[in-house]
């Protein structure tokens, strides 16, 4: 007669869980790494068209972002349902294109500024109006390298 | 007294820790979609210019209205075309080759039809779009004009560079890569830009119409 029961055998034995931050710190650092931190807040519908011939920008020339489209729901009370600009943070008036050029080239050193690509995020459904608009304004600030951003896919079926 | 050895950390709540990262970048992440078509816009100019006389023939006409209805007016008659048959019919335009003597086209393939275009130097493709045409049909159309000229290009740039074994969209990603090496890239800008002058994209905008 011993002091000590023998162990029971049978019944699984716990599954070690011991790896599992190893695997989480894994997918951790793959997102860390790919994330590019949302630089504009958008007050706007942005959803980007599909296209196929579409090239890649560099992103070690100096981008700037227009956003064009419908104010979303939350703004419908203040904007309106009518297409609207969106630089940096917030709405403007197609007047102010020329200033936000101006202003995006100050801050770039001068041997960049003639690189500067103008990347045009517009919602598919916005109409085609304001975007011409805009482009005028481009042309007077002679920023004239422009990308029209989509997403990959059949132009088509948009 | 036995000395004591330190006591292990519990490591158990790691991956906790870990979840609420994940969690944090999962949320705030946005896979950039920096890709595009890219275009460049004509320089402003105030001054009066001279008009430019372009044979009919030569002018393959596109005009978006407002219901996102595609006309094509082209060698003397115009029709409404689908975006699907867009590309070809881009394509039988640009590569028709119908001139004669000094403007005979040596690249072009196509039907030689003396109503469509003289070579692919002269063919012209203009866009016109209402101010309510929208933007996913705008795009569609520059896609397909882009897709038309880029079969063209790739056509000829495997006829005059077999040796490369690539195409000329994917020698222009090639030349993009920051990996490729500074001497490939020289060699592949001179192809590039040789392919590019023979055939040029000659494609312009006008002006969105009023309503």
């Amino acid at each position: 007669m011993s002091k000590f029961k023998k162990k029971k055998d049978g019944g699984l034995p716990p599954i070690s869980t011991a790896s599992l931050p190893d695997i989480v710190f894994m997918l951790l650092f793959f997102f860390m790494v790919a994330t590019v931190i949302k630089e504009d807040n958008l007050k706007i519908e942005n959803k980007l068209p599909k296209a196929n011939q579409i090239e890649k920008l560099d992103k070690n020339k100096p981008i700037s972002y227009i956003y064009i489209g419908k104010p979303s729901a939350n703004y419908i009370d203040t904007y309106g349902t009518e297409d609207r600009i969106q630089l940096n943070d917030k709405l403007q008036s197609v007047k102010e294109v020329q200033s936000f050029i101006a202003a995006e080239r100050a801050k770039l050193a001068e041997e960049l500024v003639p690189t500067l690509t103008v990347s045009l995020k517009v919602d598919k459904d916005a109409k085609m109006g304001l975007l011409t608009d805009v482009k005028q304004e481009l042309r007077k600030t002679n920023a004239l390298k422009i990308n029209y951003t989509t997403k990959k896919g059949d132009a088509i079926t948009n | 007294m036995a000395k004591r050895s330190a006591p292990e950390v519990n490591a158990g709540s790691m991956a906790d820790i870990a979840f609420l990262l994940l969690i944090f970048f999962l949320v705030t992440t946005d896979i950039a979609v920096d890709s595009g078509l890219s275009r460049k816009l004509p320089p402003w100019d105030d001054t009066e210019q001279p008009d430019v006389i372009i044979k009919e023939k030569n002018i393959f006409a596109l005009t978006l209205n407002s219901n996102n209805e595609v006309l094509l007016t082209s060698g003397g008659d115009s029709e409404l075309v689908e975006l699907n048959d867009l590309k070809s019919r881009a394509i039988e335009f640009l590569d028709n080759g119908g001139g004669e003597g000094k403007d005979a086209c040596k690249r072009c393939k196509g039907a030689k039809n003396p109503e469509s275009s003289d070579n692919l130097q002269k063919a012209v493709i203009s866009l016109a779009n209402d101010r309510l045409t929208d933007y996913k049909t705008y795009i569609a159309v520059q896609n397909e004009i882009l897709a038309a000229y880029n079969e063209i290009r790739n056509r000829e740039f495997v006829k005059d560079y077999p040796n490369l074994k690539m195409n000329y969209v994917e020698a222009v990603e090639m030349y993009q890569d920051k990996q490729t090496d500074t001497k490939v890239k020289d060699k592949l800008q001179e192809k590039l830009e040789a392919i590019k002058l023979a055939i040029p994209q000659k494609f312009s905008e006008a002006e969105a119409k009023r309503n």
